[in-house]
């Protein structure tokens, strides 16, 4: 389809995403998880740990990581790799905030489950 | 034959005397001391965390019961002196009763001056002096109200503080233009002022006191010689001391202001001695316990018979204990032609130091802001060197004063032995040294329990630990405490310590004032704050539901497949038809795939969607259920046993009392999870005895037993003791509960805080010490004023509500684009 579609879909208001907390954006193919950082700053991950596919919104969120729920590997929220000595990635999901809403970009979605 | 000491006053400067008399000769006196206190020594310049609430008179006593009784003193609280017969050799008591003595030590202190106005005799007027005022100042703090402080010095500012901290409306009267005039000059008088009033106590300035007003035969509030009035339901004088010396002088020893001394710290009489603020020496009168340190190590060589040791007259510095206003002065600060100043200030942080010099040597210091270099300046003072050398960059303190590197340990290994390292114990860096080296101290706790250094307030913790670095080099790095977490250097207890001795109150702060070594932290260190700051401030802190794992932060248990686990309580292990039926209901409509009944005797239901909760919550509550914190770092369960209710072997209410305790105790967040039993007899059926708290009913009460575990380790409980009734059987468990909450590290089950701290120590303050058990259970029930309000309610009725539904649902079209 290649209409006149918007390519950026609109999740939902920054302000709804608790600070150092998340959201998840529920999609037909699955979730994804919208964070937002101490300093404001919003990042979308699959909600799927590489480790074991925790729910990654669940985490603590801390500086620009997560913590997974299930067995505490640390996921960057910037490029959705484990951290430290745990090898893995979820993928990122691009974003963009415009008058304190985050759009989401549709083209990219289906790729971050494939 | 053993002398005879007998000693005036159970202060300060007596307690000092006989520790040092003791660590050198231990049997060579009987000694006989008169406290007119009714109570042991304490830690006088503690009562101002008193006042505020941040430590409990148990926390400031300096010599217990167990300390007389081992050294063998005769404690004679609350008791005076009345006479004192030099010719006979003997002192004469308010029961009458008279005493001999060999060696006499006169240590009465000073009394609070009261400025002779109309009024001042009312009910309602106090001095602040001991634990006494402390107390009045406490019952008047409970009724509210408002609060006039007469004196902006040192003792009046701590009292408005802490006044202000218990709820009341303060004013300081100050007759002088600025606060703490002797110690302060204008500018720090003038900083002192804002963070005084940023504390919500009121400082009127220039003003003299003219009278105190009543109504109702109480004191009512202060009227000013310019007119104005001031309503007070307290009116606290602090308006100076004075040494008390009547007692010496009705003997006819020789007293000017103070009983006089001489460097030997003899008075007139060769066989009586004086110490402490009562005395006079080559003119000076002291105020501070720094001195009486000093003169009290005089006179325990006296009297051991070492020559040496000579009293020459003390330097002094002063810090203010009102948490978060950092200050110092030292030496003579006056403006003059002869002198120089070097001043530094940084108004955006609040920091004005200015140094005070004349030929070439520092002479006086004055620090508001920042002052950790306050012992560098001090001890440049003390030793009159020449600073010309380091003039330029003096005002920036030691790591740059002539050039030396930044070295963390720089500043501590530059002072000289004799430097007071620890101002409330009065213990200097040789002292530490020495103890490292003798009793082969490896930690901060070994310096605590051999010098007490860093024992009392803990503002000089890190240069206690610099002084374990400096001396045992790489030995102590070894030792070093586990920090947290990457985050911070600071180990568990440190960083408890500081959260109350600095009145943290939020995360944000205890990173910013700790120096936290990332921005917000990390999944480690949030939950333990978190909750540290939840115990240690129930009723100002406000949960931060982001820095709990996600099981605290849902109220259920995550499973392996991101679904939900629901128990509700099942008070001791009872339930009724009507909750199964309600459970077997709620598992039906939202169509949970598993039931069971767990190791805890009550119901899990496993395999909830996130989004169902609340609802599935609100359908519990209908039926009377609230959460059973499953997930908690608080309490699990207690289990019970059928008990006297069926059981032929039973001996007391065991299902009783468990359902007692839990509803007394539930809700109550701890460092780990904890989880109780109450059996019916020594068979045992609830398996009492491998729980975090046991209880096993007998015929004659209740044994209660702890730091027991089943889990990754098996361990059975120990001992703790044995009471007659439940009513002292809860306020055991709830005191253990609280002391566990203040002490244990965050994850740290209770098994492991007992091996750590020692039963023994845990025994003394729960069990021995009735004192103590009682503060701690009082502390306990405060806090679960705010803990025991059911979780699941709160979030059915809207609380939090963004976490359990998706922020945005797209369908198939949209997520195609
Ligand atoms: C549900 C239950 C098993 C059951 O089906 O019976 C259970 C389930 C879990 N236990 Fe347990 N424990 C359960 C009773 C016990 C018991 C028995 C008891 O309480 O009498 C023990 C041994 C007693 C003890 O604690 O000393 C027990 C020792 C543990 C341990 C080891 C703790 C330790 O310090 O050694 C863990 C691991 C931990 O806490 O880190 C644990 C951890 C867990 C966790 C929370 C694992 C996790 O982090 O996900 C499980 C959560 C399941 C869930 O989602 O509900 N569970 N667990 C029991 C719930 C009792 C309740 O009603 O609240
Ligand atoms: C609230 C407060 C805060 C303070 N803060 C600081 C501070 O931060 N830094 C600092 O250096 N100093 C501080 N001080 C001062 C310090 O407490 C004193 O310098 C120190 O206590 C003096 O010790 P002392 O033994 O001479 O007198 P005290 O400690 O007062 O002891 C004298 C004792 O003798 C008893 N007594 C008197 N007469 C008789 C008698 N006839 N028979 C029997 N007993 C008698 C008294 O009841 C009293 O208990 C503070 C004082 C107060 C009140
Ligand atoms: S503990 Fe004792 S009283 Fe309780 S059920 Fe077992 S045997 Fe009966
Ligand atoms: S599933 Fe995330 S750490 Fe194991």
């Amino acid at each position: 389809m290649t209409m006149h579609m918007n390519d950026w879909i609109d999740v939902g208001a920054v302000d709804d995403v608790p600070v150092r907390g998340s959201r998840i954006v529920r999609a037909p193919e699955g979730d994804i998880a919208i964070f937002k950082a101490a300093d404001g700053e919003v990042f979308a991950l699959r909600d799927k740990c590489p480790h074991k596919g925790g729910p990654l919104s669940q985490g603590i969120v801390h500086g620009r990581s997560v913590t997974c729920p299930l067995h505490n590997w640390i996921i960057d929220l910037e490029t959705g790799e484990a951290m430290g000595a745990d090898h893995g990635c979820s993928n990122v999901v691009a974003l963009k905030v415009q008058d304190g809403r985050i759009f989401m970009d549709a083209r990219r979605l289906a790729a971050a489950f494939a | 034959m053993t002398e005879k000491l007998v000693v005036i006053g159970n202060g300060m400067a007596a307690g000092r005397v006989l520790d040092n008399v003791f660590e050198t000769a231990p049997d060579r006196y009987a000694v006989t001391v008169f406290g007119a206190e009714p109570r042991v020594n304490y830690n006088r310049i503690l009562l101002s965390p008193v006042l505020s609430g941040e430590k409990a008179f148990e926390d400031i006593v300096t010599h217990d019961d167990a300390w007389y009784a081992a050294n063998g003193v005769n404690l004679r609280k609350g008791v005076n002196v009345v006479a004192v017969d030099r010719a006979a050799k003997t002192v004469t008591d308010s029961t009458g009763a008279v005493t001999k003595y060999d060696k006499l030590l006169v240590a009465t202190g000073s009394n609070p001056f009261i400025i002779p106005i109309p009024g001042v005799n009312l009910p309602g007027v106090v001095t602040y002096r001991d634990l006494d005022d402390v107390n009045a100042m406490l019952a008047a703090a409970e009724k509210g109200g408002h609060a006039v402080v007469i004196g902006g010095g040192l003792l009046g500012l701590e009292a408005a503080a802490g006044l202000a901290v218990r709820g009341m409306k303060v004013s300081v009267v100050h007759l002088m233009p600025t606060l703490m005039e002797r110690q302060l000059d204008a500018a720090a008088g003038y900083l002192l002022q804002g963070a005084m009033e940023a504390r919500n106590v009121d400082v009127i300035t220039k003003a003299n006191t003219k009278a105190i007003f009543e109504q109702d035969g109480r004191a009512a509030g202060v009227l000013l010689d310019d007119g104005r009035t001031l309503p007070a339901d307290l009116v606290v004088m602090a308006v100076g001391i004075r040494p008390n010396a009547s007692l010496g002088k009705d003997a006819g020893l020789a007293v000017n202001r103070g009983i006089i001394v001489d460097d030997e710290m003899r008075t007139s009489d060769a066989d009586v001695f004086a110490v402490g603020e009562c005395v006079e020496h080559r003119g000076q009168c002291y105020g501070l316990v720094a001195p009486l340190f000093e003169m009290a190590k005089v006179i325990a060589a006296r009297l051991t018979d070492d020559p040496a040791p000579r009293y020459e007259g003390s330097f002094l510095s002063t810090k203010l204990k009102v948490t978060g206003v950092d200050l110092f002065s030292a030496g003579d600060f006056a403006d003059g032609p002869d002198r120089d100043e070097i001043v530094l200030r940084d108004a955006a942080r609040g920091v004005y130091k200015r140094l005070v010099l004349k030929d070439n040597t520092l002479i006086g210091a004055v620090m508001y802001g920042d002052t950790a270099d306050g012992s560098y300046f001090f001890e440049l003072v003390k030793s009159g060197e020449d600073v010309s050398d380091i003039r330029d960059t003096l005002i920036f303190g030691r790591t740059f004063a002539g050039g030396a590197s930044a070295d963390p340990n720089a500043a501590v290994a530059g002072l000289p032995a004799s430097a007071e390292i620890c101002g409330c114990n009065g213990v200097c860096k040789g002292t530490i040294i020495d103890a490292i080296g003798a009793k082969g101290l490896t930690d901060i706790n070994g310096v605590r329990a051999h010098t007490k250094a860093s024992a009392s307030c803990g503002s000089c913790t890190g240069l206690v630990e610099q002084i374990l670095a400096m001396t045992l080099g790489d030995g102590f790095q070894k030792a070093k405490v586990e920090p947290m977490c990457g985050c911070t250097d600071l180990g568990h207890d440190d960083v408890r310590r500081l959260i109350v001795a600095k009145e943290l109150k939020s995360i944000p702060q205890v990173m910013q004032e700790l120096e936290w070594k990332t921005s917000c932290g990390c999944a480690k260190c949030r939950p333990a704050l978190n909750y540290y700051l939840l115990c240690d401030w129930p009723q100002e802190y406000t949960d931060d539901s982001q820095s709990r794992f996600i099981n605290e932060r849902v109220h259920a248990n995550i499973q392996k497949d991101g679904t939900y686990s629901v128990v509700p309580r099942m008070w001791g292990g009872m339930t009724s038809p009507s909750e199964l039926r309600a459970i077997a209901d709620v598992a039906d409509k939202f169509a949970i795939p598993a039931v069971k009944v767990t190791g805890g005797q009550r119901i899990d239901l496993l395999g909830v969607k996130k989004e169902d909760l609340p609802a599935v919550w609100a359908d519990l509550n209908n039926a009377g259920m609230v959460s059973g914190h499953a997930y908690a770092k608080g309490l699990r369960t207690v289990k019970t046993c059928v008990g006297t209710d069926w059981c032929r072997f039973g001996t007391q209410d065991s299902t009783g009392l468990g359902i007692k305790i839990e509803k007394f105790m539930w809700g109550s967040w701890t460092p780990a999870k904890v989880k109780m039993a109450v059996s019916g007899c020594p068979r045992n059926c609830a398996e009492a005895t491998c729980k975090d708290v046991g209880v096993i009913c007998v015929e004659s009460g209740y044994e209660i037993s702890f730091a027991g575990a089943a889990g990754l380790h098996v361990r059975q409980t120990e001992f703790l003791c044995k009471v007659a009734t439940e009513d002292e059987c809860m306020e055991t468990i709830a005191a253990l509960t609280q002391l566990y909450r203040e002490q244990g590290r965050y994850l740290e089950r209770m098994y492991k805080w007992s091996v750590r701290v020692g039963i023994e120590s845990i025994r003394a303050a729960v069990v021995d010490d009735a004192a103590k058990r009682r503060m701690l259970y009082a502390r306990f029930v405060l806090s679960q004023k705010t803990a025991q309000i059911d979780p699941w309610a709160e979030r059915v009725a809207g609380k939090e509500a963004y976490e359990f539904a998706p922020i945005r649902q797209l369908d198939l079209a949209e997520a195609a684009e």
